[in-house]
């Protein structure tokens, strides 16, 4: 299941993606938890018994702003989060 | 004037949907082997289904109070007094919706997504892959097998603009009772412009603007109407579409967008006898049914 979290305003598009089928069976020992240095991410069991992660609820309606420490206008790093998951679930649409 | 609005010398409520109670009088649940709750908390309106050995037998869609429990309790109450049913001939309830934690007699909460799309599945058959779900205040695009499985999903809860309460709003400042607003946006010499903004707030003054400038009341719902397919199209666009394409929530019920977002997609939604509000509950119902198959039945839970 592809799960998105964010939304969308005037101002763009904001949302990160998460592939649950890839999450389920996490290769990288669930780093992306810690590799956030903003903490939004979570565990929880989906609706169909299957431990994933999810956006935090207070994280998903602000992404633009939490997320732009992280994305600097030039000379951007990779994203932490997404180096943290080494599966590929991670994807951010902006 | 439609019934609802006679409510003596209080201000008429045209933003006021009917609400709703039935029961299959064919089928009789003391004969089910399985009779199962779900029960959809939602932030503008709530619903409670039964569904009796995996079929629809009973429900009951009516607005959410100021608290979700008492919601929940109404609900339930309603189709209680329709079919005879109690909580204690009851063998699972699975609540959902914004105030599902909040159900007090439910064994178990699922989400409204993976709700609305067993729901669809079963409402519209196993070939229902897109799912629109317009709600009260927020909006969902959902993507489902042919099991009524989630398979991708995107909801837009940040502001009202494309759903219902955005609805509401324009039928109170029109003055126009809100069932006739979808049959009232086609009669305009020509389709307008979307209006600019769906945000309830600044479409609200701009509706008045437009009203101002001489378009008539038909005309601006014509033009919110577009404002709100164009919306929701937008988030739909973002998971893709593909045929098989089914509207849940309140909205469903309003050809005034219905018919807009299908010209935008070039697709037809799929048809539906049952009420597309109740698609939540139904599938939390459904949910519990495929639980109780699974696990037996569980003791109630006091109200």
């Amino acid at each position: 299941m592809i799960a998105n979290y964010g939304y969308k305003d005037g101002s763009g598009e904001y949302y990160i993606s998460i592939d649950t089928d890839k999450c389920i069976s996490c290769e990288a020992g669930r780093a992306c938890l810690t590799g956030c240095p903003k903490g939004m991410f979570e565990t929880m069991v989906d609706d169909y018994d299957d431990e994933v992660v999810q956006i935090k609820q207070q994280f998903r309606r602000n992404l633009a702003y939490d997320c732009a420490e992280c994305k600097p206008a030039s000379n951007r790093p990779p994203l932490p989060c997404i180096t943290a998951c080494t599966p590929g679930a991670i994807t951010h649409s902006w | 004037m439609s019934e609802q609005l006679n409510t003596g010398d209080k201000k008429p409520e045209f933003w006021r949907w009917q609400e709703n109670c039935w029961a299959d009088e064919t089928k009789d649940w003391r004969s089910a082997k399985a009779v199962t709750v779900g029960i959809d908390v939602g932030s503008v309106s709530s619903q409670c289904v039964i569904v009796a050995d995996g079929e629809l037998y009973a429900y009951n869609s009516m607005r959410t109070g100021n608290n979700s429990p008492d919601s929940a309790r109404n609900a339930f109450k309603g189709v209680t007094e329709k079919t005879g049913l109690t909580l204690d001939d009851v063998h699972m309830v699975v609540g959902t919706g914004y105030g599902r934690v909040n159900v007090p007699f439910s064994h178990k909460a699922i989400t409204e997504i993976a709700c609305h799309a067993r729901g669809a599945n079963y409402m519209g058959g196993n070939k229902v892959r897109t799912i629109l779900d317009m709600g009260g205040q927020d909006c969902k695009a959902i993507h489902c097998d042919d099991k009524g499985k989630v398979t991708n999903f995107l909801m837009n809860d940040k502001c009202a603009a494309g759903t219902g309460r955005g609805m509401e709003v324009i039928s109170d400042l029109m003055q126009i009772p809100i069932a006739e607003l979808g049959p009232r946006s086609f009669e305009v010499d020509e389709e307008p412009e979307a209006v600019s903004s769906v945000c309830v707030v600044f479409a609200k003054s701009e509706a008045l603007a437009l009203l101002k400038g001489g378009y008539t009341k038909n005309k601006v719902i014509a033009a919110y109407c577009q404002a709100m397919a164009e919306r929701v199209v937008s988030l739909l666009e973002r998971i893709g579409v593909e045929e098989g394409f089914f509207i849940t929530g309140g909205i469903a019920k309003n050809p005034g967008v219905v018919k807009r977002i299908e010209k935008l997609l070039g697709i037809q939604a799929m048809n539906t006898k049952i009420d597309s509000q109740i698609a939540g509950a139904l599938g939390a119902a459904l949910f519990a049914n495929t639980l109780v198959q699974k696990q037996g039945p569980l003791a109630p839970i006091a109200a």
